[in-house]
């Protein structure tokens, strides 16, 4: 137990990779979904070509690009960057997925309404679109965060010194496996439980009265 | 001049034609009530109207500008038009009042304050002044639809294009909407389609019977109603009216 204090010098990293990722991840990933569902034939086609690399490969092996590969054509990140950088595009993706889901699910005559008001198009997709869109994205988003915060473990390979690598240091020099590992489960446990009732808290504030059922079936759905 | 001015509008939808030459005119402050089957393109010429979707030939004009020109600005332009849909289509996330205000705060960057009591008055004119806080899935279907064209009215139009307004409704809950329309023939011009006979009859300056995509005629609705010109024309008035009720 004395090695407690190491372990959690990795849980700043960790939740820095985590919200840096997911926030990023966002903003780019709401700009893909835009893109591909408002976007001209060229932009909604490059759109769907960054989602299908980014979804159809590994993540571990995006990483080993940014951060083993790319300083063969000069560009040098240290292992944190690399980290950021590869978890954000990655995420990016995924997220873009769920946010066009939930923006296609918004029927047009929403649109039209906002449009028959005057409004030009963007701005019928930015105060009648896509708070909507966004509500019923939550639970889907939800889960990326879960997924994300866990995923985040993966870049012990590129040396970043997150929560499981610290735990894998300790362990590797103690011999204690078990308890290392099983401490530092617990603390991804904890955070996947904090984050999780956080979300929910967001959803139910959010949530538009009288329309209680959509969200339940999106939920579900999700 | 006429206020709205409409000519010769084609529409087709791959092989199909929609509206194979329609023109008609409507006059400030005047209501204009179009009747026929349904899928005769009544709601397609409305849209065409205010080019959310533009014919493919033909021309529309609102007080001396050409909507089918493309470089008319539209945004301006769809201020001046409200418009009622069928299914109301209120924006589900804001209340009654914030359906009513968001127009005037984002089109015409009316300052929140100001946009908030002019949305008040509008519901108030509706009855709704209750319901201000209330979001669209807590009200009826004649709530909403007042809702709709309170919002409609905030804008200020010179013109209102009704999409069969009570269409969606129970039947108890059209007379509401119904009596809010007709307080407002006189005020503003109303171009609207509809199979509410008794209102057509007793609200309309003119009524314009549709069918397969042409008006087959037009007319008072004394005309058309008592000697129509046209045997199509007198065998649905009468088809219909039974159905709707003479009133």
């Amino acid at each position: 137990m004395q090695s407690l204090p190491q372990i959690l010098e990795g849980v700043p990293v960790t939740l820095l990779l985590t919200f840096f990722s997911i926030s990023v991840g966002f903003c780019i990933g709401l700009l893909l979904a835009l893109g591909r569902v408002y976007g001209k034939k060229a932009i909604s086609y490059g759109c769907i070509v960054y989602l299908e690399i980014f979804r159809g490969t590994p993540l571990l092996v995006q990483l080993f690009i940014i951060y083993y590969g790319l300083p063969a054509v000069g560009i040098i990140f240290s292992p944190i960057i690399a980290a950021l950088i590869g978890l954000s595009l990655n995420s990016a993706a995924y997220q873009a997925e769920y946010l066009r889901g939930s923006i296609q699910a918004i029927p047009s005559s929403q649109m039209i309404a906002g449009r028959t008001l005057g409004m030009t198009r963007l701005q019928s997709i930015r105060t009648v679109i896509l708070p909507q869109a966004l509500r019923i994205s939550i639970p889907a988003w939800s889960n990326e965060l879960i997924y994300l915060l866990k995923y985040t473990s993966i870049v012990v390979y590129i040396q970043v010194r997150d929560l499981t690598f610290q735990a894998k240091d300790i362990a590797s020099h103690s011999s204690r496996y078990l308890e290392t590992f099983l401490v530092v489960a617990l603390i991804y446990l904890l955070f996947t439980f904090v984050f999780s009732e956080i979300v929910d808290r967001v959803e139910k504030h959010v949530r538009i009265p009288g329309i209680g059922l959509t969200q339940t079936v999106a939920k579900r759905n999700a | 001049m006429h206020m709205l001015e409409v000519k010769e509008i084609h529409k087709s939808y791959g092989s199909c034609e929609v509206l194979k030459g329609i023109s008609f005119t409507v006059d400030k402050d005047e209501t204009k009530v179009i009747i026929g089957t349904s899928g005769t393109g009544k709601s397609t010429l409305l849209k065409c109207i205010n080019q959310i979707d533009p014919p493919d030939k033909g021309e529309v004009w609102l007080d001396g500008e050409e909507l089918t020109n493309l470089s008319t600005d539209m945004n301006r332009i769809r201020q001046k038009i409200g418009f009622v849909f069928q299914d109301f289509n209120l924006f589900n996330h804001l209340t009654a009042l914030q359906n009513v205000s968001i127009g005037l705060e984002k089109v015409k960057k009316i300052e929140k304050e100001k946009a908030k009591a002019r949305a008040f008055d509008e519901l108030k004119n509706v009855g709704l002044e209750k319901q201000a806080g209330q979001y669209p899935a807590q009200l009826s279907g004649g709530q909403k639809q007042r809702v709709g064209i309170a919002r409609a009215l905030a804008m200020d139009p010179v013109i209102i294009l009704f999409d069969e307004p009570t269409s969606a409704l129970d039947p108890e809950l059209i007379g509401d909407v119904l009596d809010v329309m007709k307080s407002l023939a006189g005020k503003v011009a109303m171009l609207i389609v509809t199979h509410e006979m008794g209102f057509a009859r007793n609200v309309a300056d003119e009524i314009i019977f549709m069918e397969g995509g042409n008006i087959i005629e037009s007319g008072s609705p004394e005309k058309m109603f008592n000697n129509a010109n046209k045997e199509r024309t007198r065998e649905f008035l009468g088809r219909i009216s039974c159905l709707y009720g003479k009133e």
